[in-house]
């Protein structure tokens, strides 16, 4: 599946005229279980494309919410096989909602590109988003992912001109991640006026669906967002009903706080029209 | 084709020394990245930008540093001649001004106001601190929080020089986490801001800048010691944190396949017990900090912290050119323990009348062996990259003497 998965997804939204809603979990936080049943409740309310966290101790490029979200998964030893098992569990019963694992190089590196692709595509994985492979440093993989139709995604920021938007789009597929600040996961709000013209560009450049995150966290931003892009990403804000769970002991109250808000989201993004 | 004709013609366009180095960069910086590339190339290439720095060397760090015959110590062993390049004689104790003086002119050059920085020991904090005084810059430095606490003197002496200081307490409060937050402000503040990395690590073009700023003490040593002795040496020796300053005298002697190149990683407690920061002996290939190098980590590719007296060899990686010598097996790695360091930070001190830093004195502790091995007529010069200052306070605790 992979790629088509993921094409069928944005088709789908497309067909409804909004733009898709694209959630974001740690796996593993506050447990693994929880996180299996957090997947079903952002489906059920809503989530067009899921976007499944591989903790790593260093992350360079988040914010305190999923630094904390990842050292937490990382204490009740969640590793890649177990991110890898809970996709396939998930994948089981749905055949439809796309799963990307979104998350650092070294744990992927250090299973072996080859061992991880193949096994990534057999539990149903779509993509992946690896932050710190930038196109210079992904061949290796893209080639592999090639025949077993994964989709390498790719990253595109505020710093990203016109050249460099083809170099990102090169062998990308699926989508473009818009990142729509310069900073970390978590940080500030973007101005969707001001990044408008840079996703337009992006879009036409690699002629993929561009999805913008980085700073959403409610509905009313994510109708903001809509207006400009394709897909609307939420990750900080989902972590942090994890959080929540964690510190009062009360691991069940995640998966429905995490439902909730993306039924909010959907809401919100069904309420902009797009053409 | 034989990758060892090749020495000097490291790393290649894409950053790599062999397998190893490369540009493992949130896509934010690539741009960033790929423009410092550009700007470093064509400042190379400019007489003023040398003449400024060679001045500068001579006047504010005083360069060259002695290559000094540490005769009792050679005595002591009974074996080689060992030479000591003084590089902690610089102006503020350290190697490190060599390269925070070549990236802070860089910086000015491209319109930068704004340097950040991470430290370890605080050497290189204070470094980039001074630097930026002296040009009127600001500057913010990264520092793992117990770091702050073990290294109080330094602490205060940035914010004498008008450094802000940023303890870090994410992850585990080391060199790694103020490494990742500096990252995370470049990330942040892309416009202003100029990131000056302390060791031979992180993405392309770092290692290699940062090679190209440390390898005066090589070539200046190199001078030294055929116009002292008439002939190459027989091994120089450096302690290896990032590596920056053990490229920096490796470097030029590359090519001469008679000088061994020794490196001395720091053991800790001991390889065996898993507490310590050999990255090249106790570690293997992974990703980290922009750069594919020898990490510690764990068999999930989690990287495990790295555990060393010295708070300047306390990092769980290594530069990308050490993992290639070490690979090609042009350069050798030992290591030293905790302890041993200890002693040989005593035995120098008392044997030279030098006290030095911790992290040369993890040389210092493999340099017998070494002499030894070589013989009476052997030829060694060790680099003696920072003095001690800073340490008596760490060194009297472990010693238990109150002070
Ligand atoms: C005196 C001294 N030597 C060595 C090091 C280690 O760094 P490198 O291996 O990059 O020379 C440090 C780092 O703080 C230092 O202060």
């Amino acid at each position: 599946m992979g790629r088509e998965r993921i094409e069928a997804a944005f088709a789908r939204a497309k067909g409804e005229s909004r733009a898709a809603l694209v959630t974001y979990l740690m796996a593993g936080d506050p447990s693994l279980e929880e996180s299996f049943k957090a997947l079903c409740a952002l489906r059920d309310n809503g989530a067009d494309i899921i976007e499944l966290g591989a903790p790593f101790t260093d992350p360079m490029a988040d914010g305190p919410a999923i630094q904390r979200a990842g050292l937490r998964a990382l204490a009740n030893g969640t590793k890649l096989t177990d991110v890898l098992a809970l996709a396939a569990r998930f994948r089981k019963d749905d055949q439809t909602t796309p799963l990307i694992l979104m998350g650092y190089a070294n744990p992927i590196h250090s299973m072996g590109y080859e061992a991880f692709a193949k096994a990534a595509a057999e539990v149903g994985i779509d993509g992946t988003i690896i932050v710190d492979l930038p196109p210079e440093e992904d061949a290796g993989l893209r080639e592999i992912y090639r025949p077993l139709g994964l989709s390498v995604i790719r990253l595109a920021t505020p710093t990203t001109d016109e050249a460099r938007a083809a170099k990102v789009a090169d062998g990308a597929s699926g989508f473009i991640y818009f990142v729509a600040v310069t900073g970390v996961t978590g940080a500030g709000s973007a101005d969707p006026a001001a990044i408008a013209g840079k996703v337009a560009m992006v879009r036409r450049v690699s002629g993929l669906p561009v999805c913008v995150g980085f700073g959403v966290k409610n509905g009313a931003q994510a109708a903001e967002m809509a207006k400009i892009a394709d897909g609307v990403v939420v990750g900080s804000a989902f972590v942090e009903k994890a959080q929540d769970a964690h510190e009062t002991g009360k691991f069940e109250t995640a998966a429905p706080a995490m439902g909730e808000l993306a039924g909010e989201l959907r809401r919100a993004l069904a309420g902009v029209a797009k053409g | 084709m034989d990758l060892r004709n090749t020495w000097d013609q490291w790393p290649d366009a894409n950053g790599r020394f062999g397998e190893f180095g490369g540009r493992y960069v949130a896509e934010t910086l690539m741009p960033l990245i790929l423009d410092l590339e550009r700007e470093y190339r064509a400042a190379k290439q400019d007489p003023a930008f040398k003449a400024e720095m060679d001045d500068l060397w001579a006047h504010y760090v005083g360069r060259p540093s002695p290559l000094y015959f540490a005769e009792r110590l050679t005595e002591h062993f009974g074996g080689a001649k060992i030479y000591f390049k003084r590089d902690e004689l610089n102006h503020t104790g350290a190697h490190k001004i060599n390269n925070c003086l070549g990236q802070v002119l860089l910086a000015r050059r491209m319109g930068k106001k704004r340097i950040i920085a991470e430290t370890g020991a605080g050497q290189h904090g204070v470094a980039t601190a001074t630097i930026c005084a002296r040009f009127g810059l600001d500057c913010v430095v990264f520092m793992g929080e117990t770091d702050v606490e073990r290294q109080k003197p330094n602490v205060f002496r940035m914010r004498l020089l008008g450094a802000q200081i940023v303890p870090v307490s994410s992850g585990t409060g080391t060199l790694k986490d103020a490494m990742n937050e500096a990252l995370r402000d470049w990330v942040t503040n892309v416009e202003d801001t100029f990131y000056c990395i302390g060791t031979a690590a992180g993405p392309h073009p770092y290692p290699e800048m940062v090679r190209d700023f440390q390898s005066i003490i090589g070539k200046e040593a190199r001078a030294q010691i055929l116009e002292r002795e008439g002939r190459l040496p027989d091994a120089v020796m450096a302690c290896i944190g990032g590596g920056s300053n053990a490229i920096g005298l490796f470097h030029p002697f590359i090519e001469d396949e008679g000088v061994r190149l020794i490196g001395v990683e720091a053991a800790g407690h001991g390889i065996e017990t898993g507490e310590h920061a050999a990255a090249l002996n106790g570690g293997k290939p992974g990703i980290l900090h922009g750069n594919r190098t020898y990490l510690l980590q764990t068999d999930d590719g989690q990287i495990i912290d790295a555990h060393s007296i010295s708070a300047g060899l306390d990092y769980p990686g290594i530069g990308p050119e050490h993992a290639f010598l070490r690979d090609m097996g042009r350069a050798e790695y030992l290591s030293c323990t905790d302890q041993e360091a200890l002693d040989a930070f005593q035995l120098c001190t008392r044997l030279e009348g030098i006290i030095p830093a911790l992290e040369p004195s993890h040389a210092i502790a493999r340099v017998g062996e070494v002499a030894k091995e070589l013989g009476k007529d052997g030829l060694l010069i060790l680099n003696m990259c920072g003095r001690g200052d800073k340490d008596v306070f760490s060194v009297a605790k472990a010693l238990g003497v109150d002070v």
